[in-house]
């Protein structure tokens, strides 16, 4: 690989760059209209310029995992600014978490493996609950899980809380509190002469200026998820009467929904079968277990799956009553085995039939959600209708009234609250940095409708120079990985953009003897030097 | 991890070859069963050498059995259950002479001993301190190179 060609040297510590003309310091029409930018153009519109080798623009669990990926591979703190608008990594994705019922006590979704705060996956959660438990069977027991696991018990997942405080540790190892920078990033731009400018939106009265450029060779972005997804008859109904309180989606606070029907008998409506539907189901009928609430809930299917699907022996997902099962949102090949292979050899369509037969819409077959169902079918308090929607309106005594199209013909459920745990993908466009890189950056999109990335997440068509723009995460689904969404993903996409830029002696490459080293200064906690 | 065809082989090899090997180093010359001058070190190996070559036979049986599971994985307890095929087997191969370099056959104690050590001490290692040397093993199925 050629050498890299950084930006011309600009004053150290990233003082910004005084603009020639006394500008406001915001972004102009011709910058706005033009897609490669010179330094005079930004310095002529009074935006400060800091420099620094390398962005990641999101701030969030994918920066986060890069920046340790890169750290350990002996990258200085200073060689990279993450740039985003929570204060910590796991801000969005807690929030998110505890809007769809996982607060931090309660296990999220991936297994003991899966660990962002450190690269290697060892130990493992489960083993650092082991020997974090102050009880024998609480010391047996994740271990005894992970050995058996999934045959005899459900997958281990370790608890949100534990995830969030591995990762504050690694954060204060790594010295990531010094590489973030807030705001809001308003768009990447490629320079003239190579690299890139990442326009940053500062918080209001934290700078100068309204917009401040970071000027750099490399750029990455992890920016999660466009928006929230909601199914079009429910954003209807919303927009139309106006009423946000009875039809809610997972991924919003919805609290107000199991604290009403708490104090009063009702009846609700879940729309999706996917894991955050569980979830929802799980709350419901926790609520009636342990908090005397007497809901009944009726479970909305477009495609109800009433057994194991697939015509190959050898490729068919286990099934029941309306629900497709796997332990994660991939089979677990998709990570790291044979899947994982198949799906870097196959061509673009074949990886989107792929992708759309290992993934879709599934849940884990944990024990605690099969006995509260089947509990809830015995009892007639859960009940599942299979369908189309075709509307849906007010109904008498405040209810909302579902209009469904079923075999046996039209079915109206009135219902007091409605939840719809169906998505939270929206599409790439709709993100402002994303589209822009589609409109402006030479970025394009791969079979799924996604951010086309090569198998190093290099984001195809928009090198800039020996400058290159990275992605991880939801928006590169449809490419060689499946598992991109996750951290075990997030991980692997950290490790693969490493080892491009180790091939441009950007950072070293994370060798076993590298990686051992390391790995001991992760164990006994010492700071990764700066 | 879950592995793949290439990366069991590779994955077998390198454990029964350098852990195997390394603790048979270690616990030969405490093991039951043979008499005042001790359990030679040619009987350790070539026991060994039958686990690591009959082990590649496996990889392929398990392989195949991974077929029908939809996820292509293959759980932790299998890895570890399957010492007691292989265990089975690699007495029946020394026991009938085909060990190289055992002619008048092996103390059972010994064996069992040397055994079930090595296939805990390599199935510990390989789940957990094999990452982290091989950063990359885990997403590669097991594949080292
Ligand atoms: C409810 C839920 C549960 C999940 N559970 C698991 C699990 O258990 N295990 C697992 O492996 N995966 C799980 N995932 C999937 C995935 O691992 C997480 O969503 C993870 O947080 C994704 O990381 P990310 O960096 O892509 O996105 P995020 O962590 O969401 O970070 C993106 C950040 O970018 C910021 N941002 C976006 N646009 C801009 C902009 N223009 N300027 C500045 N900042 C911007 C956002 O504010 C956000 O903070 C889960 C996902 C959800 C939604």
């Amino acid at each position: 690989m050629s050498q890299q060609q950084p930006p011309p040297p600009a004053p150290p510590g990233g003082t910004p760059a005084a603009g020639s003309a006394p500008a406001a310091g915001d972004l102009t029409d011709q910058l706005i209209a033009t897609s490669i930018w010179t330094d005079e153009m930004v310095a002529g519109a009074g935006i400060p310029i800091i420099d620094v080798p390398l962005t990641s623009v999101g701030g969030g669990i994918g920066s986060f995992v890069l920046a340790d990926v890169l750290r350990i591979a002996g990258m200085p703190a200073g060689s990279m600014r993450a740039l985003g608008q929570a204060d910590r990594p796991w801000d969005t994705y807690a929030y998110l978490a505890s809007v769809s019922q996982i607060p931090e006590p309660e296990r999220l979704r991936s297994d003991a493996g899966s660990t962002p705060d450190n690269i290697w996956g060892f130990p493992s959660f489960a083993v650092r609950e082991a020997f974090g438990a102050r009880s024998l069977t609480g010391f047996i027991a994740p271990l005894f899980q992970v050995l058996v696991e999934p045959i005899l018990t459900d997958y281990y997942t370790p608890p949100a809380g534990h995830v969030y405080s591995g990762m504050q540790r690694e954060a204060d190892r790594i010295g990531w509190w010094n590489m973030v920078d807030k705001g809001q990033v308003r768009m990447i731009r490629r320079r003239a002469g190579g690299g890139y400018f990442t326009i940053l939106t500062p918080p209001a009265g934290t700078s100068a200026t309204k917009r401040v450029a970071y000027r750099s060779l490399h750029v990455h972005t992890a920016v999660g998820y466009p928006g929230v997804r909601f199914l079009r008859d429910l954003q209807e109904y919303r927009e139309k009467h106006q009423d946000f309180t009875r039809v809610v989606n997972a991924y919003e606070p919805h609290e107000h929904v199991y604290q009403e029907l708490r104090k009063r008998p009702g009846t609700v409506v879940v729309r999706g079968s996917g894991i955050v539907g569980s979830r929802i189901l799980q709350r419901l009928i926790d609520d009636r277990e342990h908090h005397g609430a007497q809901t009944t809930i009726i479970h909305l299917f477009r495609n109800f799956v009433d057994g194991p699907q697939g015509k190959s022996i050898f490729m068919r997902r286990p099934g029941a009553d309306g629900f497709a099962y796997q332990g994660f949102n991939f089979p677990k090949a998709a990570w790291g085995g044979q899947l994982k292979n198949r799906l870097e050899r196959s061509g673009p369509e074949e990886r989107k039939e792929l992708i759309a037969q290992m993934g879709g819409t599934n849940t884990p077959k944990r024990k605690l959600w099969q006995q509260q169902l089947a509990k809830g079918r015995r009892e007639g308090y859960y009940r599942t209708h299979v369908g189309t929607v075709t509307e849906v309106y007010p109904g008498d005594d405040g209810t909302v009234v579902t209009r469904i199209d079923t075999a046996d013909g039209v079915l109206e459920v009135a219902a007091n609250y409605i939840v719809d745990a169906t998505g939270l993908q929206a599409d790439i466009g709709e993100h402002r940095v994303l589209n822009d890189l589609l409109e402006h950056g030479g970025a394009g999109r791969n079979a799924v409708g996604r951010l086309d990335v090569e198998p190093s997440f290099e984001v195809r068509g928009t090198r800039s120079g020996e400058g290159r723009i990275y992605a991880s995460g939801s928006s590169t689904l449809g490419g060689y990985y499946a598992g991109v969404d996750s951290f075990l993903g997030l991980q692997y996409a950290a490790l693969q953009i490493a080892d491009d830029l180790a091939s441009q002696r950007f950072v070293k490459k994370i060798g076993p003897v590298r990686s051992t080293l390391q790995w001991w200064k992760w164990a006994f906690n010492r700071k990764v030097s700066s | 991890m879950t592995p793949t065809l290439f990366g069991r082989i590779q994955t077998r090899i390198f454990l029964v070859a350098v852990v195997g090997s390394l603790w048979t180093l270690l616990i030969t010359p405490v093991l039951p069963g043979g008499g005042d001058d001790g359990v030679p070190y040619a009987m350790t190996f070539s026991i060994l050498l039958v686990v690591g070559v009959a082990g590649i036979v496996w990889e392929f049986v398990y392989h195949a059995l991974q077929q029908f599971r939809w996820e292509k994985d293959w759980p932790t307890l299998l890895s570890l259950v399957t010492g007691i095929n292989e265990g089975l087997l690699a007495w029946l191969i020394v026991a009938a002479g085909f060990a190289p370099g055992i002619d008048d056959g092996v103390p059972l104690a010994a064996f069992l001993v040397h055994f079930i050590t090595t296939w805990l001490v390599i199935f510990l290692y390989a789940n957990g301190p094999m990452r982290v040397p091989f950063l990359r093993w885990r997403y590669r199925g097991g594949r080292l190179v």
